[in-house]
């Protein structure tokens, strides 16, 4: 196994713990805690927005500062990060459908993949939606669902 | 505010920037979760190794903070249907926006990102329309 290789499976495992850890302590696995924070009409706990201040306060300037400066990962690997800075429709109507799921059970990818040790039939049926989810968005941007709407790849033929 | 926990949440927070500083600066991956969790249903080579070991740390985290006294909360009591029709919102949602709280929200608003400040903007407006019409019908 190269060494490349060894560091982007090591660093997998540890980010992901940290990650997952990080989902729960902050609370954000708590779906009553992130309707709270969206209710501002309502009830307003204010919490989540220091899961967001804490996590942007030590990415922000570990990036800028340090990966920014580097031409490739310390694995040797390339930076992975999208060219892509077009805001368009399908970027739009993506974070408009996504938020309405987020909003409607309090839910999204992070906090359910550290949730499923809790063993409850929610985080599994929030998990299997959200797979079909994702593969009914890969069929769409293939241009495989003849819908006329965002994001669709009218050349692609199969 | 009865439940507001600014002190746990600004240190939550501070883990996962600390991961996704960490998974970029030795990896150069993106630690988004959506992406982490659509790019192993379309594989590439060399893509999926480190993203099944990033879901294992994640799954397996729980086991990490219960012995600092941290658990996982009792969520028994959500509506199953709500939460499906939610979660299919979600994974399509994520896919065609290229990104979710993690990747857009942290990352790529981390990076100052434009695409990423648009999403993290459109997505935090559309889940607080769905949380007053949710008030609207009368589920809190």
């Amino acid at each position: 196994m190269s060494k490349s290789k060894k560091i982007r499976i090591l660093m997998g495992w540890i980010s992901g713990a940290l990650f997952g850890s990080g989902m729960i302590i902050s609370g954000m696995v708590d779906p009553n805690k992130v309707i709270g924070f969206l209710n501002i009409s309502g009830d307003w706990d204010p919490s989540l927005m220091f899961v967001m201040g804490g996590a942007l306060a030590v990415f922000t300037p570990i990036y800028h500062l340090v990966i920014k400066k580097r031409k490739t990962a310390i694995s040797g690997d390339a930076f992975t990060w999208t060219s892509n800075t077009k805001v368009d429709g399908t970027l739009i109507w993506g974070a408009i459908i996504f938020g309405a799921g987020w909003g409607l059970a309090g839910f999204c990818p992070g906090p359910a993949m550290a949730s499923i040790g809790g063993g409850t039939n929610i985080i599994l049926a929030f998990t299997l939606s959200m797979l079909v989810g994702i593969v009914h968005a890969n069929q769409y941007l293939a241009g495989r669902f003849p819908l006329p709407f965002v994001g669709y790849r009218k050349n692609c033929q199969d | 505010m009865d439940n507001f926990t600014p002190w746990t949440s600004l240190a939550g927070g501070a883990l996962l920037g600390l991961s996704a500083a960490l998974l970029m600066l030795f990896s150069g991956k993106i630690a988004g979760i959506s992406g982490v969790i659509g790019g192993l249903l379309s594989p590439k080579k060399h893509e999926s190794s480190w993203r099944a070991a990033f879901l294992t740390g994640m799954i397996l985290s729980f086991l990490i903070v219960a012995p600092l006294g941290f658990t996982l909360p009792d969520i028994s009591g959500e509506n199953i249907l709500v939460v499906s029709l939610a979660g299919l919102l979600v994974g399509f949602g994520t896919r065609l926006g290229n990104g979710c709280t993690s990747g857009h929200g942290i990352i790529g608003m981390g990076r100052f990102s434009k695409r990423s400040i648009y999403a993290t903007l459109t997505f935090m407006a559309s889940a607080i329309v769905m949380v007053y019409l949710r008030g609207l019908v009368g589920v809190t």
